[in-house]
């Protein structure tokens, strides 16, 4: 029969890397009911045993603080696996003894995979594996993930668990002492008379994490109607144990699992601190990669180094793949109308489906070595140091030290961008950088910006494409500052956050990382991609028989009436909104589409503007450009990232509305001061 | 911030972020609103723990602290919300509830 076993741990102590080793290319990945947090489930086999593993977020406690903490406390607590493998950092036991603890307390059959031990005994720390075992009453198993050494202990002692524990592990009790011993004896007494608030967790761990005011059980006792019951010894008892203590009920009780947690670590661990004067070699880089004087520069640097090498080392990558999807096209077209197919289907399976493909596989190199180099600064340690040193500057905008690498790439593509979003843990965080990144100025504005300013500005041109990028970023702050005290008010942002020790990020686990977001990019955004190409293609295209995108077309019909609205800023006519709506589909399209309607090669395209626009409707129109939805391809990954189609549209409304806003703004302001 | 009364005499009770890098002292209490002080108190900093501020960010905010055994970042506003006394006191730490 199958088991199924959560993988739990604090973040930073090899998790992941002990996931791979169990369940190795035996994974999937989903998604958590109603949220986007990823799930991520793997099998082991051993004899006749079949083990399902689901790999929870990295937690530090079940008092979640997050959105991912709180998917991870919640199956923990209430879908109750049949046994929890909790992963402990062997060179720092103190710290991920104390989730352990709390899991004890649940009642969970657990087994304790000791990990990172190579990292222990080059701290010169020994682990008394037997006395840990003996103290916590669990199987405890030494492991070196990363070199894929005692998985095969670690599968053994979880089946003989699984299979030879008839009773659910309840005899576990933490020493609370003398003063919340009596206050939990008496909640214990009072919650074994009613029925379970929380199936399978112990009456006694109730009344502990209703004390310590776990918002779970609160809400079990809520919904059972205990809350008055429970609330009045706490009132009652609780306050004479806090009085007597000198500090709330909370503190004492998280306070004695750790003095629990400290005892337990004492006892099982010896330090040889001869080693000691060694160990701070991550504490010397420290010095310099944190420093009042090198930090910030080293971060940009670090960054900016990242950006470049994205953008130079993909962009040849996605020509070969374009141009390989051109010429399938065009081959496919040959072949096609050779068969005898009509011109309409030609060119349905050449610009939609096969354009449509080639348009979302050409994200994948700019996904893949941009998350090789995010799984490089954060397995190395690096990524925390980089928020660490860039948070006051964030935090100023209301927004997460971390959330510059996202808005840094944005000016490279926006995709790639949304979905380096995942760095931030809290769902606040997230979700601001995500609605701001759009005002980013991505590289395929910058054709649109070229052509305009050369064909308007002259000697200026520069200037004028400089600044579009500032009011791009002028934009993205105001923005970040309003969605902050507004939409997200009440959600605060914390920091909170673990430096962890540097170490050398392993290739496997990049390579994996890398590989894993862009399959995922190309398998859950492709679909949107491709249905909105198509559904671009066949407005171009209909009805039968007109010039693809001419003003017969749809689209064209579409323009005509969208034009006067665009009317107050200074570009109304249909040309214009013709443009911007194939702009939709990649914004350098826009440069295209004016070459086609008006009958000018891209070369002949400078002369031919100024026909329609004036240099002040010219710049109305690049803010307008600059600013409104996004490309297909990044609505995809927005909606990837946030698994939510409401957000999706509030972001196309709201970018849009903005840059209708922006660019009649600047029109109308440009009359007002004479410039028209 | 007041004044710490207890076994070692009246103390004066300092905030984390008051300290400068390189100064220890033990946590006597966490202040602040109920998500932060539990995190806070999770990840370890509960009343009678060792600590020592490690390092500064460029811009002084945030700040780093060193305890149990590894590094902790912390926002100057909640490091606000933690309360040291002088290390002298450690000793008496237990006595002193």
């Amino acid at each position: 029969m199958g088991y199924t076993v959560a993988l739990t741990g604090n973040p930073n102590t090899g998790k992941t890397s002990l996931f791979n080793a169990l369940t190795g290319s035996n994974q999937h990945v989903g998604n958590w009911p109603g949220v986007t947090v990823e799930r991520k489930e793997g099998r082991f086999r051993m004899g006749d045993g079949e083990v399902k593993v689901v790999d929870l977020p990295g937690i530090y406690s079940l008092g979640a603080a997050s959105l991912d903490e709180e998917i991870a406390a919640d199956f923990l607590l209430r879908s109750r696996p049949d046994l929890a493998i909790v992963v402990a950092d062997g060179s720092n036991l103190e710290r991920s003894l104390y989730l352990a603890v709390q899991m004890l307390e649940t009642g969970t059959p657990l087994v304790l995979a000791l990990n990172m031990m190579d990292a222990a005994a080059e701290k010169g720390i020994t682990i008394d594996v037997e006395k840990l075992s003996a103290l916590l009453g669990i199987p405890v198993v030494p492991t070196v993930a990363r070199r894929k050494e005692g998985i095969e202990d670690l599968k053994k002692r979880v089946l003989d668990e699984l299979k030879n524990r008839t009773a659910p592990l309840n005899s576990f009790a933490l020493p609370y002492g003398e003063r919340l011993g009596p206050l939990f004896d008496e909640m214990e007494a009072f919650l074994t008379t009613k029925p379970e608030l929380i199936p399978g967790l112990p009456a006694r761990t109730a009344a502990v994490k209703f004390t310590e005011g776990d918002s779970v059980v609160l809400a079990a006792a809520e919904s059972a109607g205990l809350l008055p019951a429970l609330e009045s010894i706490l009132s009652g008892s609780g306050a004479a144990v806090e009085s007597a203590l000198g500090y709330d009920l909370q503190t004492a009780v998280i306070e004695r699992r750790w003095g629990f947690v400290s005892g337990v670590t004492a006892e099982a661990v010896t330090r040889d601190l001869s080693l000691k004067t060694r160990l701070s070699l991550s504490d010397r880089i420290d010095r310099v990669v944190t420093s009042r004087t090198l930090g910030l520069p080293l971060f940009f640097l670090v960054t900016w180094a990242i950006f470049r090498l994205t953008y130079a080392l993909g962009d040849p990558l996605v020509e070969i793949f374009g141009g390989l999807f051109e010429s399938l096209g065009e081959r496919s077209a040959g072949f096609l109308a050779a068969a005898g197919l009509s011109d309409v289907m030609v060119s349905f399976i050449q610009d939609g489906l096969i354009g449509g493909v080639g348009s979302v596989v050409v994200f994948f190199p700019h996904i893949f070595i941009l998350f090789a180099f995010i799984a490089v600064l954060e397995d190395s340690g690096y990524m925390a140091r980089g928020a660490f040193v860039m948070d006051r500057v964030m935090h100023l905008m209301g927004l997460h030290g971390k959330s510059f690498i996202p808005m840094l790439m944005g000016f490279g593509c926006n995709v790639p961008s949304m979905m380096a979003t995942r760095i931030l843990e809290r769902p606040r965080d997230r979700m601001i950088t995500l609605l701001i990144l759009p005002f980013m100025s991505c590289s395929a504005r910058l054709p649109v910006f070229v052509l305009f300013s050369g064909a308007f500005f002259g000697p200026h041109a520069g200037t004028a494409v400089f600044s579009l990028y500032i009011l791009g970023i002028v934009v993205a702050v105001g923005a970040a500052k309003i969605l902050g005290s507004t939409l997200f008010k009440g959600e605060s942002s914390q920091l909170v956050m673990e430096l962890p020790p540097y170490h050398i990020p392993s290739a496997g686990m990049v390579f994996r990382h890398a590989w894993e977001r862009g399959f995922l990019f190309l398998q859950k955004a492709g679909t949107f991609i491709l249905l909105s190409v198509v559904a671009v293609w066949a407005l171009a295209s209909l009805p039968w028989g007109v010039e693809y995108g001419s003003e017969e077309s749809l689209v064209g019909s579409i323009g005509k009436v969208l034009a006067p609205l665009f009317q107050p800023a200074g570009f109304g006519f249909w040309q214009a909104a013709v443009a911007l709506f194939f702009g939709f589909l990649a914004k350098e399209v826009v440069v295209g589409t004016f070459g086609a309607l008006l009958g000018a090669g891209e070369a002949g395209l400078a002369a031919a503007l100024p026909t329609l626009f004036t240099p002040l409707s010219a710049y109305a129109f690049l803010v307008m450009t600059l600013l409104y939805v996004p490309c297909v391809a990044a609505v995809a990954a927005f909606k990837r990232e946030t698994g939510s189609w409401k957000w999706t549209f509030f972001m196309i409304a709201y970018t849009t509305l903005v840059g209708y806003g922006g660019a009649v703004l600047v029109y109308q302001g440009g009359r007002l001061l004479g410039l028209g | 911030m007041g004044a710490f009364g207890g076994c070692c005499g009246t103390v004066t009770e300092k905030t984390l972020s008051s300290l400068a890098v390189g100064e220890g002292g033990v946590v006597s209490k966490i202040g602040g609103d109920g998500g932060l002080k539990r995190r806070i108190l999770e990840m370890g900093l509960v009343p009678g723990t060792e600590i020592r501020v490690e390092r500064k960010a460029p811009l002084n905010d945030p700040v780093s602290v060193w305890f149990r055994g590894y590094e902790l970042s912390l926002r100057v506003d909640e490091a606000n919300a933690v309360f040291v006394r002088p290390k002298g006191c450690a000793g008496c730490s237990g006595g002193c509830r």
